[in-house]
């Protein structure tokens, strides 16, 4: 308990080391290693140089954002992840790394989130959001409309909660696989917590999107078309 | 090709950029001092004690500079708004040197307007590349 006692400003903690097992971390190290091999061969082959700033300025505010725990009721605080900012703006792959970098400076820098637990923490909060909840969204935006403002908050703030969500229950598995809790109550508190922090991160990212729909809509991985016309891949990023 | 960059433009980075560094900068010690998920559930539930009390992270020459997230040997007003504003710095760099690394300048890409009347492509751009 002194753990965490001694701690002036508790500000984002991810998954210290010592709470996953060895496999566990493995595992979950091989997973995101190979998502990120994906995430670098794909935005290689599919992005030009004009991605590049906005990948910086994704990254810099999603770290950022992710300094500023916002309290939630019972006593527990939330904080943005990003990954599905990070995807709408991004797309998957650039998305991913721009996940990646946040997570290795935080852990490497700041000691947030272990070193040797930094592969789930990577693919839970990184790596599942962005990639799933990037299909996700784009679904929803193809269910009602790419052109719609109405079906891009309806996609934003749903993949943006959920990923939070699903994020958590990953984290619960693999404490659970760890042996350092049982399944049920690692499911329960887990889900009961991020069910209420998963509603901040969908509303910081809708607040997020709106502002680049507005004033830059050509930015986003899928922009909405402007009437009949697709946006010329001469101006885009990608 | 590389189309001028508009005033509106770079007032959207600095937008971006702005509120990534007002964040971490200015707001960063008004953060909830509350537990996260994950922490919560820990206590609660008894397991915070498994966290390693000197991880590895501890052995890395940054451990020296920064405790989590608050830069040592300033005063305690500044420390996490200094951590912040040097994260953000970090983060960028390395993302932006990663995506130079990574991508193509649009010239090397065969854009849609260099196919033929015929409809054939343009791949002179693709020479060269495997």
């Amino acid at each position: 308990m002194l753990y965490s006692l001694t701690r002036p400003l508790d500000l984002a903690m991810h998954i210290p080391d010592g709470f996953l097992s060895l496999p566990v971390s493995l595992v979950t190290w091989a997973l995101s290693i190979a998502l990120i091999a994906l995430g670098l061969k794909q935005v290689q082959n599919r992005y030009n140089d004009r991605a590049v700033p906005l990948m910086g300025v994704c990254a810099a505010f999603i770290f950022a954002a992710q300094m500023i725990n916002f309290p939630i009721p019972g006593g527990t605080s939330g904080h943005l992840l990003g990954g599905t900012l990070a995807g709408i703006l991004l797309g998957p792959w650039a998305g991913a790394l721009v996940m990646t970098v946040v997570f290795i400076v935080q852990a490497v820098l700041f000691q947030d989130g272990g070193l040797t637990v930094l592969g789930a923490n990577i693919f839970n909060m990184g790596l599942v959001g962005t990639f799933a909840g990037y299909y996700l969204y784009k679904g929803i935006r193809s269910l009602f409309g790419l052109n719609s403002w109405r079906s891009m908050a309806v996609a934003t703030a749903i993949t943006g909660w959920l990923s939070v969500v699903v994020g958590s229950l990953l984290c619960a598995l693999q404490l659970v696989l760890s042996n350092t809790v049982p399944l049920k109550v690692a499911v329960t508190s887990m889900l009961a917590w991020h069910i209420m922090i998963g509603i901040g991160e969908g509303l910081i990212t809708l607040i997020a999107v709106s502002y680049v729909w507005r004033t830059r809509p050509d930015l986003l991985y899928d922009p909405p078309r402007a009437g009949s016309q697709k946006v010329s891949s001469v101006s885009s990023p990608f | 090709m590389k189309l001028p960059t508009s005033q509106k433009t770079i007032a959207f980075w600095l937008t971006g950029l702005g509120a990534a560094f007002f964040l971490a900068g200015i707001v960063s010690p008004f953060a909830s001092p509350n537990p996260d998920g994950l922490d919560r559930v820990s206590q609660d539930q008894g397991f915070d004690t498994k966290a390693q009390e000197n991880p590895p992270a501890h052995q890395l020459p940054f451990y020296a500079i920064f405790d989590e997230y608050a830069l040592r040997g300033v005063p305690e007003p500044i420390a996490t708004p200094l951590a912040g504003i040097v994260g953000t710095l970090v983060v960028f760099g390395m993302t932006w040197g990663m995506g130079k690394l990574l991508v193509k300048s649009p010239q090397e890409i065969p854009i849609p307007q260099a196919i033929e009347s015929d409809g054939s492509r343009d791949d002179r751009h693709r020479e060269g590349r495997e």
